[in-house]
């Protein structure tokens, strides 16, 4: 801010301060004059040759420390000298300041009467002796960081939010630790409060219990006694069964909140929980349809085929692969975009492990979200549009949300009416034949397990089983741990006494390495 | 029994109208020492009369540069212009308690934009000089019931630097006039008892401009941008800010908590509005146009200049809304900062987010209510009823017009 003016006013000063010497010689005698100039230059080469050696300014204050008696207030001591600054001509200014404007400041301090705390002048620049972070205080200042931003999120954000009430049908097979961990950890970023009701077909296990334990939210798990049947067909029926005791519970339990239908193989984004609070009543969002097929070579077909049906695809179904609102311009609800099945028909699969494309429903009720005191017996404000829950009979066929009410226009479209996606519909299930251990927890520990001379390959059937072991079959397919029959150990170097199976399965072995054994337990298989 | 059930009633609609009001405490009513006046209306508690100087003291100097309209000292300018459009102001001298000698002293700019004072002493004598020879409202008071907007570095010292504007002292001709400036150091000479000190102005469209949502997190702890070491005036260090600036540097420099550096980025004022604490150290003066981009984007100040005089103190209570410490005290920022309570620190947020607070630090163009013009002219009303000891008696002299340097004497 000063550069220019103080450059100015520093040659101005640097002019002054010559002047300054010389009207102290000019009180001195005549004779002394030159004397003191030529002291005044040895002291100019001396500083200038000390500071030559040192590397940085030595600022002639010193020799002012040492000379002067006078005492300023303006003086601190110690600046502490930055040796990594470029050595610059030396100004006497320094010098020639202290000495003039030194008894100066004195005299207007007294004149004025007022004395401050505050000095111009040098001062010393204060640095601790561990200037680094103290991590005790860091933490402080992350706590403070984090409870700022809560009070920011509760000033700025959402006004008062309702609690979102999470339905998932789901049953035990393969991928059920998949979609599962998936769902739940998408369900314990919501911000807000939540109750995951988790309904199983083949009653409530203890595998499922365990998995949606670990989130730590607040769960209802229900089981409904029919064992999932083998087709996608007859599988939405019955999900949508269970979604239905779900919701039965919703209404006898009178929760409150927004009841939203989380597929356990679908995903979500966090928005979408931030936009269904919106909802009054009832609403829908776009879902994405992610009909995928097990073939690629199919995908392209279908594709192309796709391509085709354009040409000559209806105004009113949707090209794109996205199910949900379709407004006009004034942004109103006039009809639904759903996905068009016709690519696929006839190659769609039936059963659930089929190589071939899943399709999803007409309407998914992944789509639909409600208040969930559309489903009370009695709630203030309910609209008459609703049917009423507790008479709702399925044996009528409810094929989607819509059929909970009287007139479907009245639903209101969410997430700027349908443009924004905000979840995904998937569908992917494992072989049918696959298996996998109970809570995906191996018990006992895999051995590691090598291969012996007389190894048999894997195409070839192992021996008959000795004694009381079972061994796992193995099944196409491949499966990383080569099963050894237990015969084989003969051939290793290494003897070790012959373990009884009822031993294996209460400790766990030492292993060695060039040691086989056959990892024995009873394994339940699942499918 | 139904008056009975109608009181009940009406007892209840209170309680719930009560307790819902408490829920939505996002900010805080400021009151200062001198009240909850930050919306006080001036309009009828004062009037104002504006002296017609000659172009030369106003407007001339505009027209030759017309920077002056942007740099941190141009609430002079915009104080004059909403003087002349305001309710306050009086065509009719004889009714005015207050006299404003419309001077732009802090509009000689050099090529770099940096204002020279030394020719100020002399305009400002100069429009003194005019105004009491002309108007016998001057010679009246000697200038009691006058006030002058003098916005530079020490205020009606007239220098940038601290030593020499301390030797000048203010100038004797302004010493029985209300000084509206934006120092403010306690027991400072610079510093008159009766003097209002104003924020400096800071563009209110470009701070506008650069706002974000409120909902973003704030994830900085503390922000800082600019000098540490002047290198061109003061290549050692310690003499600049006191060695406070430097101090801050070099003990936090390896904080990941203090994000300080020199650059000038452009998202500036984004930054701050990520950020919960801002510094506000002095510099070669202890003011700086810091504070009032910290209140506007609502980060907390942190104000690093021993016994400074922030503007508007009567009014707005900075106790509570900044934190204040001391420069001895700047090795131990960290422990200082985090160890306010959070409840506090929330409490000054809410005090921040106080729209007539940001709008008291702004001067925006056209003005409105609430703004710094209205707290300058609270400020005066305040003062009002002058004393009737400011008269003085026919032939009774207050002000020495000789004193000073004799370079002032010249006319200008």
């Amino acid at each position: 801010m000063k550069l220019s003016a103080l450059h100015q006013s520093y040659l101005n000063r640097r002019s002054n301060s010559f002047r300054s010497p010389t009207s102290v010689d000019s009180s001195v005698d005549g004779s002394g004059k030159s004397l003191i100039a030529v002291f005044w230059l040895i002291l100019h080469c001396l500083c200038c040759l000390i500071s030559l050696v040192l590397g940085f300014r030595f600022s002639r204050l010193v020799f002012f420390f040492l000379f002067s008696t006078s005492s300023t207030t303006n003086l601190y001591s110690s600046a502490p000298f930055r040796p990594d600054l470029p050595v610059k001509h030396l100004d006497v200014h320094t010098l020639g300041r202290r000495l003039d404007p030194g008894a100066n400041n004195l005299t207007v301090a007294a004149a004025t009467a007022k004395s401050s705390r505050v000095v111009v002048g040098r001062h010393g620049i204060r640095i601790r002796p561990w200037p680094h972070p103290n991590p005790v205080e860091v933490m402080k200042a992350h706590q403070i960081i984090e409870r700022v931003q809560n009070e920011q999120k509760t000033v700025f954000g959402m006004k008062t939010s309702k609690m979102v009430i999470a339905v998932t049908p789901t049953y035990v097979r393969t991928f059920q630790a998949l979609h599962l961990t998936g769902v739940m950890h998408s369900l314990m970023l919501v911000p807000y409060d939540l109750v995951w009701v988790v309904v199983e077909a083949g009653g409530a296990t203890n595998e499922t219990a365990s998995i949606i334990a670990k989130s730590g939210l607040r769960t209802i798990h229900l089981g409904v006694d029919q064992r999932m049947p083998n087709t996608w067909e007859d599988r939405s029926k019955l999900e949508v069964f269970m979604r239905l005791q779900a919701l039965r519970v919703v209404k006898e339990e009178k929760l409150d909140g927004i009841v939203m239908f989380a597929d356990d193989s679908n995903m979500h984004s966090m928005e979408f929980f931030d936009e269904i609070q919106n909802v009054k009543w009832f609403g829908t969002v776009s879902v994405g349809i992610l009909a995928h097929s097990g073939n690629a070579e199919e995908m392209v077909m279908s594709m192309d085929k796709r391509k085709e049906m354009e040409k000559e695809a209806e105004e009113d179904s949707s090209s794109l692969p996205v199910q949900g609102p379709a407004c006009n311009s004034t942004d109103q609800l006039i009809g639904w975009h759903i996905f068009n099945t016709l690519p696929y028909a006839g190659k769609s699969a039936v059963y659930i492990d089929d190589v071939a494309a899943v399709l999803p429903q007409k309407l998914e009720w992944s789509g639909f979200v409600l208040n969930s005191r559309l489903l009370w017996e009695e709630a203030e404000n309910k609209p008459e549009w609703v049917k009423d829950f507790g008479s709702l009979n399925e044996n009528e066929g409810v094929e989607s949300p819509l059929s909970l009410l009287k007139d479907p226009s009245m639903v209101e479209p969410l997430g700027s009416c349908g443009r924004q996606v905000l979840l995904w519909w998937l569908r992917v299930e494992a072989r049918a034949d696959s298996k996998f251990p109970p809570g995906w927890i191996i018990d006992p520990p895999l051995e590691i397990t090598v291969a012996a001379k007389r190894t048999p390959w894997p195409d070839v059937p192992p021996e008959p089983p000795t004694k009381t072991k079972d061994q796992m079959p193995l099944s196409h397919g491949g499966k990383t741990v080569v099963v050894i029959p237990k015969q084989q150990q003969h051939s290793t170097k290494i003897r070790k006494p012959k373990r009884r199976s009822k031993r294996n399965k209460h400790e766990p072995k030492l292993t060695d390495t060039t040691q086989v054994s056959s990892s024995s337990s009873k394994r339940q298989e699942r499918n | 029994m139904k008056n009975l059930s109608s009181l009940s009633a009406i007892i209840l609609f209170l309680f719930f109208s009560a307790s819902s009001a408490e829920q939505t405490v996002r900010t805080e009513r400021i009151s200062g020492s001198a009240g909850d006046v930050l919306e006080d209306n001036p309009v009828g508690k004062l009037k104002v009369y504006v002296y017609e100087l000659p172009s030369k003291y106003n407007k001339k100097l505009l027209q030759k540069d017309p920077r002056c309209l942007t740099h941190m000292f141009a609430a002079e300018i915009f104080m004059h212009r909403f003087l002349l459009s305001s309710p306050v102001r009086t065509r009719n001298p004889d009714e005015a308690d207050w006299f404003y000698t419309p001077i732009y002293p802090t509009c000689d700019l050099t090529p770099t934009g940096l204002p020279l004072p030394f020719k100020s002493p002399r305009m400002m004598r100069s429009a003194i000089q005019l105004v009491s020879s002309n108007w016998p409202y001057w010679n009246r008071t000697e200038g009691a019931d006058h006030f002058f907007v003098v916005p530079h570095d020490f205020g009606a010292c007239f220098h940038y630097q601290e030593e020499k504007a301390i030797e000048r002292g203010i100038l004797p001709l302004l010493q029985r006039a209300t000084l509206v400036q934006t120092f403010g150091q306690r027991n400072h000479v610079c510093l008159d008892e009766g003097s209002i000190t104003i924020p400096p102005f800071a563009p209110p469209q470009k701070m506008q401009a650069h706002l974000i949502p409120p909902d973003i997190p704030r994830s900085i702890f503390v922000y800082f941008r600019g000098l540490f070491y002047d290198v061109n005036n003061d290549p050692e260090g310690g003499y600049y800010a006191r060695g406070a600036r430097a101090a801050v540097w070099e003990n936090f420099k390896n904080n990941p908590l203090f994000d300080i550096s020199t650059d000038h980025p452009t998202t500036y004022y984004e930054d701050m509005q990520r950020a919960i604490f801002c510094l506000c150290p002095l510099g070669w003066a202890p003011w700086s146009p810091r504070l009032v981009e910290a209140v506007v984007f609502g980060c907390i100040p942190v104000i690093i200049a021993d016994d400074i005089v922030l503007p508007f103190a009567d009014a707005i209570p900075w106790e509570e809304i900044g934190v204040f410490v001391a420069e001895k005290d700047v090795p131990e920022l960290d422990t200082i900062l985090t160890s306010i309570p959070t409840e506090v620190i929330l409490r000054k947020q809410r005090l921040l987010a106080n729209p007539s607070m940001k709008r008291a630090m702004l001067f925006p163009q056209p003005a409105q209510p609430g703004d710094a013009f209205h707290q300058i002219l609270n400020g005066l009303a305040r003062k009002l009823p002058h004393d009737k000891s400011i008269y003085l008696k026919a032939g009774e002299k207050a002000l020495n017009w000789t004193a000073g340097p004799t370079g002032d004497l010249k006319p200008w």
